[in-house]
């Protein structure tokens, strides 16, 4: 870790301002993975601009829709009653992410800026394109169990890691940020960034943005929702693969599906055109099945990750079917049909 | 009036408190005044040499006082053999900066010495070497034909190459009713204790250090550095009395102790060194292994054939061996048996004893190859151990010392509910998902060491007892403080066992499951010449009432000795003291093993372990529901440290079967998870119900305490038993370690 600055911010605007001066300048929140990222030499920064002086209250509501505030902890978020009542497909995401400790400190603009597990980026002494762009890619031919099958390109194939931000995909959410060129905001699909010739960008932040709040549509499918996870120990592990299903039913017919997976690709991956399939449809195994073949298309397998194509497919079907009945969110837990 | 033993009281740990408040200090954490602070700088590349590094430039940095590398470091020790340390496989040891060249990926390349630890560590982040590469083989599976035979030495006394072969393997595989074959895969596993490795030397002037180490063997290091160092073992103290968690890794001294010796000897200063998380992995690990198995059975299910082949990395320099393959014949009596053992070296650091080495390996492959033969001859799992089950040890022609396994199987049964099982493979479920009962059996050889131990009556009549043995985490302490109290019959807070110092009474290195048979059989041999000592003071006292008696004819109770027909007949250990003007009183001794009952019987722990699993039909999630683990390893000294030793080894084996694995790139050479958060051991929502069942075993064979070690047997009947169930539950034998649920989709 290098020497660096660190400046308490007094409110949004000075952060921001702080920021725009100096090249090399972090904002820092939780720091649950920027840290890390420093302390491995990944990183190096001129200045951190701490952001976790600007305190307000978890989330605000106004007109049916939750502002998410930026800087509020994940956990703070996941247990707030607003949140487990109105939208527990976000909670179930967030608490399934990482450990109780890194949730305490983790904020929830923080969650979206986190880097890829990719062993390879996180090794200095390996070439990775999106460490270091044009340096190659160590992954493709190498351990790639952890790693993408869609949206890759012959440049990267790292995964977002993230499962709040499965949710959110799900449930529409919108990014609200604010920069030196004032406030905008950002339809989550459109947020994170698939590798293409470009890896190194992984979403559409422009320099000195900071986010400060995460809008969360009315309606939270409270009554038809599931979050499944599959990893390689039941905690404290990142998605292999992982579902976000949000669902509307009207006499056993669906009105609307979202169906988000993580652990696929560099952002949560949906498929507009299985959701349109499955709209009108009875909620069978067999359709979301049909619905899984969409979603999976064009799926490309590496040597140590080609089983998640299959995988996926299989934990779509069994997502959607618990969402039928949230109360059966454990993976095995529902008696099969 | 006899008081209750301690053995086989279930006493909490002694120093319990000290380590959950944080109170215990380890090696690191050993704040000495005036003291610099190593960071290691690591290769980056597998093989090759060292053309340059930036030193001149990282020099100026203000605050680094000196960078070592092979250029600059002082001359040592001239021959590889004094680089040899207790545990050192044949071969010629690592030597820390000795060259240019580079031998593996990881291998330490410079040592920063800096004012505080933030200022090293940044320095090593800047420090660059140029390299001439050269081309590397670190992969096992693609290197397989290059397997060879060990070479012999010193270090396979305790670990005996495979047994001769039996009978005809090849004619007996042919004409067997059933036969199971199979490739059983293991990758590589790194110890990753909590603790960090850590050496904090303190420099007492000219040619005298006093070494805090992680380490599990204090002399051990007292040795390898008078050697290296080329100083009078007496001014070379080690000390060592927490160490949080080794598993084998401590067993050899490591380089961070090399490191911070010679720092503090070339700059007369106290230094220290600590290995980040990372650096856990540049340093021994569990080799990668492959076997082959291949067991026949007539038709009525008696094993007439097993072959048993092996073959594990080792490094270029050093054949570091474990006993895989001879743990069959010993279990299973058969007419005919070939056993084969190989090593392949390759382009990585010498690997070093995991827990249960070679055990946990070897019966993986030998317990889930028998699952499979009874599964072909319909035999239930037990019922088809019992049916080819050793009264003596076939390998060697000798009988058992003891063997309970036969109670290990009725009791763990009964108390796992394996009469609930249904022998069909996927015939039992709990609602979409298949559930699987498997067993396995476990065993572990019980050794013992040459140790030495003393034990001083103090004058207010208390007992001291000395050891440089360390603890683990085992519970050493508290055992021997234990055994120490029954030899003369006083109450544990009226011992003190002094122990993890290198100027205690010698002891061996703390693995292998032999300590408690090794330092406590030299406690108990202290204690009782003490006793005897005692007992000739209180017949030169005048009017001595125990004037003629034997040892035999008194007891030792709460400091005193008593006659035994007539207890009011007494003499305080206090009066003793008296009668020795005042004197504390002392007497140091070696354990007196029988090595000729020793030598005539085959000595072993054994286990029985029950799993039971639940893997999701459609999604492959497994857990492992509840497990049973029955143990027969003779007198058990403690209950309740034992019992957490044994959890201790089943959590290991859900890891083992299930989890954990270093995951290596052989296109770079190196390991790619090296941290705890891709480096999955199991948390807490992956163990549910374990238990552990402790069978009566009487043995007067191993040692005089008649125990005979609890440390690895946890660990190997377990993870075959995971994987057997897994078989059960979904009819997939998955030979492969860690089991990943996708294997099962």
């Amino acid at each position: 870790m290098n020497d660096f600055n660190f400046y308490k911010s007094q409110g949004i605007s000075d952060a921001v301002e702080k920021i725009a001066d100096q090249p090399d300048a972090k904002f820092i929140a939780g720091g649950t993975n920027l840290i890390d990222l420093l302390k491995y030499n990944l990183m190096t920064v001129s200045t951190l601009v701490d952001v976790n002086s600007i305190k307000e209250d978890t989330l605000s509501e106004t007109d049916g829709a939750v502002l998410l505030n930026a800087f509020a902890t994940n956990a703070n978020t996941a247990y707030h009653p607003i949140i487990e009542e109105r939208y527990p497909l976000l909670s179930k995401a967030i608490l399934a992410g990482a450990s109780a400790q890194i949730r305490n400190m983790a904020s929830n603009g923080g969650n979206l800026l986190q880097k890829t597990r990719c062993y390879y980026y996180y090794d200095a002494n390996t070439p990775c394109n999106k460490r270091e762009p044009g340096s190659g890619c160590s992954a493709i031919n190498g351990y790639n169990r952890n790693l993408a099958i869609l949206g890759t390109s012959d440049h990267c194939i790292a995964v977002f890691p993230s499962d709040m931000c499965v949710a959110l995909a799900a449930l529409n959410a919108t990014v609200c940020v604010t920069g030196p060129d004032g406030d905008r905001k950002i339809p989550f699909s459109e947020f994170h960034r698939l590798p293409g010739n470009t890896p190194h960008i992984d979403n559409n932040l422009l320099t000195a943005e900071l986010i400060t709040g995460i809008e969360l549509p009315s309606k939270g499918f409270e009554k038809n929702y599931s979050y499944l996870k599959l990893r390689d120990r039941n905690s404290y592990a990142f998605a292999l693969i992982s579902v976000a299903t949000a669902m509307e039913l009207e006499n056993n017919q669906i009105t609307e599906i979202r169906i988000a997976l993580g652990g696929v690709a560099a952002k949560p991956w949906r498929v507009q055109k299985a959701e349109d399939f499955l709209v009108g449809k009875t909620p069978t195994k067999e359709n979301f099945a049909l619905a899984a073949e969409l979603i999976v298309e064009g799926a490309k397998g590496f040597e140590f990750n080609a089983f998640k194509i299959e995988l996926a497919k299989r934990a779509i079907i069994r997502n959607c079917l618990m969402a039928l009945n949230p109360a059966s969110q454990l993976p095995g837990a529902q008696p099969s049909a | 009036m006899s008081i209750k033993p301690l053995i086989g009281q279930p006493i909490s740990r002694l120093e319990g408190h000290l380590k959950v408040t944080g109170a215990a200090k380890y090696a690191g954490e050993y704040n000495v005044s005036d003291l610099l602070y190593g960071y290691v700088v690591n290769s980056t590349i597998t093989k090759g040499k060292i053309i340059s590094m930036n030193t001149d430039e990282v020099k100026k940095i203000p605050g680094i006082v000196e960078i070592f590398t092979h250029e600059n470091r002082p001359s040592l020790a001239w021959f590889d053999m004094q680089y040899s340390d207790m545990d050192a496989p044949p071969g010629s040891p690592f030597r820390p900066l000795h060259k240019p060249d580079i031998k593996y990926n990881g291998q330490p390349i410079a040592l920063i010495v800096a004012e505080t630890f933030e200022l090293a560590r940044y320095a090593a982040s800047i420090l660059k070497a140029e390299y001439q590469t050269e081309a590397f083989k670190t992969d096992l599976e693609a290197n397989l034909g290059e397997g060879r035979k060990p070479q012999p030495g010193l270090a396979t006394m305790l670990k005996p190459p495979p047994p001769k072969d039996k009978g005809d393997i090849d004619l007996a595989l042919s004409a067997a009713a059933f036969t199971s074959k199979g490739t059983f895969t293991h990758g590589t596993e790194h110890h990753n204790p909590l603790e960090l490795f850590a050496t904090t030397t303190v420099y007492e002037g000219k040619g005298k250090v006093t070494i805090y180490d992680k380490t599990q063997g204090t002399v051990n290091c007292q040795l390898y550095v008078g050697n290296v160092f080329g100083l009078h073992f007496k001014d070379v103290r080690v000390i060592s009395p927490y160490v949080g968690g080794g598993f084998g890794s401590g067993l050899r001294p490591q380089y961070q102790l090399f490191l911070s010796v010679m720092v503090a000897l070339e700059l007369k200063r106290n230094v220290r060194v600590t290995l980040d998380r990372s650096q856990m992995f540049t340093f021994g690990h569990r080799p990668p292994t492959i076997q082959k198995t291949k067991f026949g059975s007539d038709i009525n299910g008696k094993i007439t054939a097993l072959y048993h082949e092996a073959t594990a990395e080792t490094s270029l320099y050093e054949d570091y061996t474990e006993t895989v393959v001879n743990w069959a014949p010993m279990i299973y009596p058969s007419p005919n048996s070939k056993m084969e053992y190989n090593l392949v070296p390759l382009d990585v650091f010498t690997p070093i004893d995991m827990r249960a080495p070679g055990g946990s390996t070897g019966l993986h492959a030998i317990e889930s190859t028998i699952d499979d033969l009874a599964h072909q001859a319909k035999i239930d799992p037990i019922q088809f151990r019992l049916l080819n089950y050793a009264e003596r040890d076939e390998s060697v022609n000798r009988p058992f010392s003891s063997k309970e396994l036969k109670q290990c199987f009725i009791q763990g049964a009964e108390k796992f509910g394996w009469d609930k099982r249904n022998p069909e493979p996927r015939s039992m479920r709990n609602g979409n998902k298949l559930v699987g009962y498997g067993m396995a059996t476990g065993a572990w050889e019980s050794m013992i060491l040459p140790a030495r131990a003393e034990a001083i009556l103090t004058t207010e009549g208390k007992l001291i007892v000395k050891s440089a043995v360390t603890d683990i985490g085992t519970g050493t302490l508290t055992v021997m403080s234990q055994i120490a109290a029954d030899e003369l019959g006083l109450p544990l807070d009226q011992v003190t066992f002094e122990y993890g110092d290198s100027k205690m009474p010698f002891a061996p290195i703390q693995g292998g499951s032999f300590t408690v048979s090794t330092v406590g059989s030299a406690i108990k041999a202290a204690g009782k010449a003490l006793r005897k000592k005692l007992l000739k003071i209180a017949q030169h006292i005048p009017h001595s009432a125990f004037k003629g008696l034997e040892i035999e004819d008194v007891v030792f109770q709460d400091g005193y000795i008593r006659l035994k027909l007539d207890p009011s007949k007494e003499i305080a250990f206090t009066a003793l003291i008296h009668a020795n003007k005042g004197k504390v009183i002392r007497t140091k001794n070696f354990n007196v093993p029988n090595l000729l009952k020793l030598k005539k019987h085959s000595r072993a722990a054994h286990s029985a372990a029950f799993v039971e699993v639940e893997v999701d039909e459609e999604l492959g999630v497994i857990n492992v529901t509840r497990a049973v683990t029955a143990v027969a390893a003779g007198k058990i000294i403690n209950p309740k440290t034992a019992r957490s030793q044994i959890l201790g080894g089943m959590v290991w084996s859900i890891s083992k079967a299930l989890r954990e694995e270093t995951i290596s790139d052989h296109n770079f050479g190196k390991y790619m998870n090296q941290n705890l958060g891709e480096y999955h051991i199991p948390v807490h929502a992956d163990i549910h119900d374990l238990d552990v069942i402790f069978v009566e075993e009487n043995d007067e064979i191993v040692n005089e305490l008649g125990s005979k070690g609890i440390g690895e047997i946890g660990l190997v009947g377990m993870p075959p038993a995971i994987a057997n169930a897994i078989f059960h539950a979904t009819g997939k034998r998955i030979n492969e370690f860690p089991i990943h649920f996708d294997k099962l989709l």
